[in-house]
């Protein structure tokens, strides 16, 4: 051994340590290798603990809690109308969609209903966040898998429906659009021609991705038959929206529950596929932003003519009671329990959102793949980091 | 041999070459890096790349340089220095090894080889140690990974491409560089001449193989595991920074094109126009003005092959490493044996 | 008609891009040259007409994570009928809001009883130092001018009274 440093040594000494401690629990020799927090593939700062035999995954263990924001924290010590402003961050790139449960629940203990205008703009919204949301997967998918260009064209085309957003709310990221009772405002002249027009350019970003990515072989190789996840495991695992339809189970809480939005009024197909690999989860996400097009379509022709807010004092107190409203948003089901004692803001929220069990399936589903497929399969999985330490 | 420039002095001769030599290396990098990294790739993505510096942001590539020389050279602390200082010179210098043998005149070659095919794809692996050095020197643990990958990829990948090229080793009958330039185009296909005889007609089946392992060997996308940036954060460049990384960066497009020159004297031709049309029979006849023709020629056919494999690069995803080596082995090396049998039968036969 | 393989297709999308783009340009703008023209709804800044302000504190109090700075003090102003008895209004003296701070929600525009505070689609006015962000009442009242007309409604909204 050649001479080292006093810290060489001590670096080294500690290394096998921390080598020999997991040795005892797995009894191979392998690297353990760090995904994160920093590092290009997590986009955000998540950390995936991945034990290596070659270059395949012996045990990996996913890391959250980098990003924590203490929004349920927050929520105790905001009012109403701020607590909107700020669930507004959670999953930031769909971020109308976090809203909407949220004032479903504060509507439901104040019984109160928005008119039907407002439900069916914010439905539009609400899609209009989804395509916002999924689009950019489907070019980060891209990216993930080393091709670059299709995240470009993501991006080009998503910046036609954020333009959208912007121009009926105000904010292309945050819109704080949703009241309790209903709107902020109405939507400005001329701004469903625009709809109707950049539907048709998103089917066509569809199509293009289709030809560029998921009509490729080498993406195809990449992805069918990799990390491949039963419904019963995804059931277990708590998994929602696209990545348990892609096992198979048909369940989409937009067209199984009831609640004062307008999808009773549209019809459009809940995509399921049945492998649960990385190409059904990612060939499902797809399929639904060509769905969302067409919800969005169908509702735009159909706004009913009518006031958007309905009549709540101007100070909102929320009377006592617990309320518990989930929707399906872009990365699964999110929900909000509201627990008010009558202030003017809530007691306790707590908040369920998709990406946390979305992660917390990756000790199961990494096992045994190559390091290549952690990247892959995380891609698929689609988390946002913010939605996941919220 | 050498009846035109026998004017220029020996030492004359040799400036040229050296400065030749620099030229074609960097010139093609520069180019490419351009006309391709900034231009085509934003146009395919539907944006217009650098703009400001210069006119069209011709002289982005200058603020670039300028901005990694400003860089700080970062070494980890645990890295080993000399061999990490040493790696991506390694790299650079078998690229200006490499561009040795390429002929681009009559006259206007560096080296005569008569095993010149035999020396190019030997020196192409050259690269190899010092990508496994960067790898390994780093103290990183993505640039080990990197690094290993690339010596089972490079390793995988030249075997194809050795195999390939002996396709159109059999039917020139020589290994120099310049002669399988005269065979094509002295050549004719079925007695016309107009176009002399490129091998990519009979060799396409090898001009393919040669190309896809050219990418592989360039770690270019589909084959860019080595630096599989969303996996392995950079691969075995991961810790370098400032002029080194520079290094790495010229290095990786200069190679693309000292490949693609080698792959367009194989199969398209090299320097030359097709003899016929100016009555030519032998080298020894060939006007002096090809040595500035020729190289003209060259760099417009290494343009061609460098956007074909960058136009690649940027629309397809990558491969996993046991595919890569599972094409490889199970794909293009039986293909290129095919290749090499059938030439030799038709070689023999006629 | 035989499948195209998807590796040719991808090709195909890629120089179908490049060809567009030099025929019809680039779907980018060359932002210092040009500028695109934001929504007139967009939340870029909020202007202040110190005029209508009474140093109510309504914003400053519902702003979720207290950007808003408002001094004020009252003072005697002449009376609006001669004879009368001089009245007493609230004197606006600091109103700063400090756009470090500030997440965009647009509360303050939305609670203010006196409309006050506006939203302009103006964002060009990036500082190098953070501290620099924080904008005074006479900044604010800059921004006024650049607050453009209320959009008109979409076919079957109601009208506000």
């Amino acid at each position: 051994m050649t001479m080292l440093s006093e810290r060489q040594q001590l670096s080294y000494i500690a290394a096998q340590a921390a080598d020999a401690r997991l040795n005892v629990e797995l009894e191979t020799e392998g690297m353990t290798l760090n995904i994160g927090p920093q590092h290009p593939a997590t986009h955000g700062t998540l950390r995936i603990i991945a034990r290596l035999d070659g270059e395949q995954v012996v045990w990996a263990e996913p890391v959250a809690g980098y990003m924590h924001r203490g929004y349920e924290k927050l929520t105790e010590v905001r009012t109403y109308p701020q607590v909107t402003a700020l669930i507004n961050r959670i999953d930031w790139l769909g971020s109308f969609a976090n809203e909407v449960p949220f004032i479903l629940a504060a509507e439901q203990l104040m019984e109160v209903e928005a008119p039907p205008r407002a439900q069916h703009i914010r439905t539009i919204l609400f899609e209009l966040s989804r395509i916002a949301n999924v689009s950019l997967f489907l070019g980060d998918l891209g990216v993930q898998m080393g091709a670059v260009t299709p995240v470009f064209m993501a991006f080009r085309d998503r910046e036609y429906v954020l333009n959208l957003i912007e121009g009926a709310t105000g904010g292309r990221f945050h819109p704080n659009f949703d009241r309790i009772g209903g709107l902020k405002d109405d939507l400005p002249k001329g701004w469903i021609d625009e709809t109707r027009q950049v539907m048709k350019k998103l089917r066509n970003f569809c199509d293009e991705i289709e030809d560029l990515l998921f009509g490729n072989e080498i993406f195809q190789s990449r992805t069918r038959g990799i990390g491949v996840i039963p419904a019963e495991v995804a059931k277990e695992y708590g998994l929602s929206g696209a990545n348990l339809r892609a096992s198979g189970v048909d369940w989409d809480l937009r067209r199984d529950q009831k609640l004062p939005l307008a999808y009773d009024k549209v019809d459009f197909r809940v995509w399921t596929h049945p492998d649960g690999d990385s190409w059904a989860r990612c060939w499902i996400r797809l399929q639904e932003v060509r769905e969302a097009t067409k919800i969005v379509d169908q509702l735009i022709e159909t706004i009913p003519a009518g006031p958007v807010m309905a009549k709540v004092p101007r100070i909102i107190k929320v009377p006592e009671g617990e309320a518990w409203v989930s929707t399906e948003n872009p990365l699964g089901e999110m929900g909000y329990y509201v627990v008010s004692k009558g202030d003017l803001g809530p007691f306790r929220v707590k908040i369920r959102s998709a990406s946390f069990n979305n992660i917390s399936i990756t000790p199961w589903v990494l096992k045994g793949v190559y390091v290549p497929d952690i990247i892959t399969i995380l891609a698929s999985l689609y988390f946002i980091l913010g939605d996941i330490d919220r | 041999m050498l009846h035109v420039a026998v004017e220029i002095p020996y030492w004359g001769q040799s400036l040229l070459r050296v400065l030749g030599g620099i030229a074609a290396v960097l010139l093609p990098a520069g180019t490419i890096v351009y006309l391709f990294l900034f231009k085509m790739m934003s146009f395919m993505q539907s944006r217009l790349g650098p703009m400001e510096a210069g006119p069209f942001g011709s002289m982005q590539l200058f603020a670039e340089v300028g901005k990694w020389l400003q860089k700080e050279d970062i070494i980890p602390e645990n890295a080993d220095e000399r061999i990490y200082k040493m790696a991506p010179i390694i790299v650079l210098v078998s690229t200006f090894l490499l561009v040795v043998v390429v002929p681009f005149g009559p006259d206007a070659w560096f080296t005569n080889f008569s095993a010149g095919v035999f020396y190019a794809l030997a020196i192409g692996s050259v690269s190899v140690i010092g990508i496994l050095v960067a790898g390994w020197s780093s103290a990183n643990k993505y640039s080990l990974l990197g690094g290993l990958r690339a010596a089972g990829q490079l390793i995988a990948y030249e075997l194809p491409m050795v195999l390939a090229v002996v396709g159109v080793v059999i039917q020139a009958g020589s290994m120099n560089l310049q002669d399988i330039v005269v065979a094509q185009n002295t050549g004719s296909i079925f007695g016309w001449d107009g176009i002399g005889f490129p091998f990519v007609i009979t060799q396409f089946l090898g001009f393919l193989i040669f190309m896809i392992a050219v990418q592989a060997e360039l770690t270019q996308v589909p084959f860019d595991m080595p630096i599989a940036e969303s996996e392995l954060v950079s691969g075995y460049m991961t810790e370098y920074s400032g002029f080194r990384f520079l290094i790495f960066f010229i290095g990786e497009f200069a190679t693309a094109g000292v490949f693609a020159f080698i792959a367009s004297v194989l199969f398209l031709g090299g320097w030359g126009v097709p003899f016929a049309w100016f009555g030519w029979d032998s080298l020894d006849q060939v006007d002096n003005w090809m040595n500035i023709g020729g190289p003209l020629i060259m760099l417009t056919k290494m343009m061609v092959l460098t956007g074909i494999i960058m136009w690649v690069r940027f629309s397809y995803p990558r491969f996993r490493e046991d595919q890569l080596q599972r094409f490889a082995w199970k794909v293009l090396i039986p293909l290129s044996l095919a290749n090499i049998a059938v030439t030799a039968i038709v070689k023999v036969a006629i | 008609m035989p499948k195209v393989p998807g590796l040719v297709k991808g090709l195909g999308v890629t120089m179908g891009t490049l060809f567009r783009t030099v025929k019809e340009g680039a779907d980018t703008v060359q932002y210092p040259h040009a500028k695109e023209a934001p929504p007139v709804r967009a939340r870029g800044v909020i202007a202040l007409r110190e005029d209508n302000c009474t140093a109510c504190m309504l914003c400053a109090r519902s702003c979720p994570d207290w950007c808003i700075y408002i001094e004020g003090h009252k003072q005697l102003a002449p009376p609006r009928r001669a004879g009368g008895k001089p009245r007493q209004v609230n004197h606006l003296d600091r109103f700063d809001i400090d756009y470090a701070l500030c997440m965009y929600c647009g509360i303050c525009v939305e609670v203010c009883p006196f409309d006050a505070l506006f939203w302009s689609p103006e964002y060009e006015y990036s500082e190098p130092k953070i501290a620099d962000l924080l904008h005074d009442k006479t900044k604010l009242g800059e921004w006024m001018e650049t607050v453009p007309e209320a959009p008109e409604l979409e076919a079957g909204a109601e009208k506000k009274k």
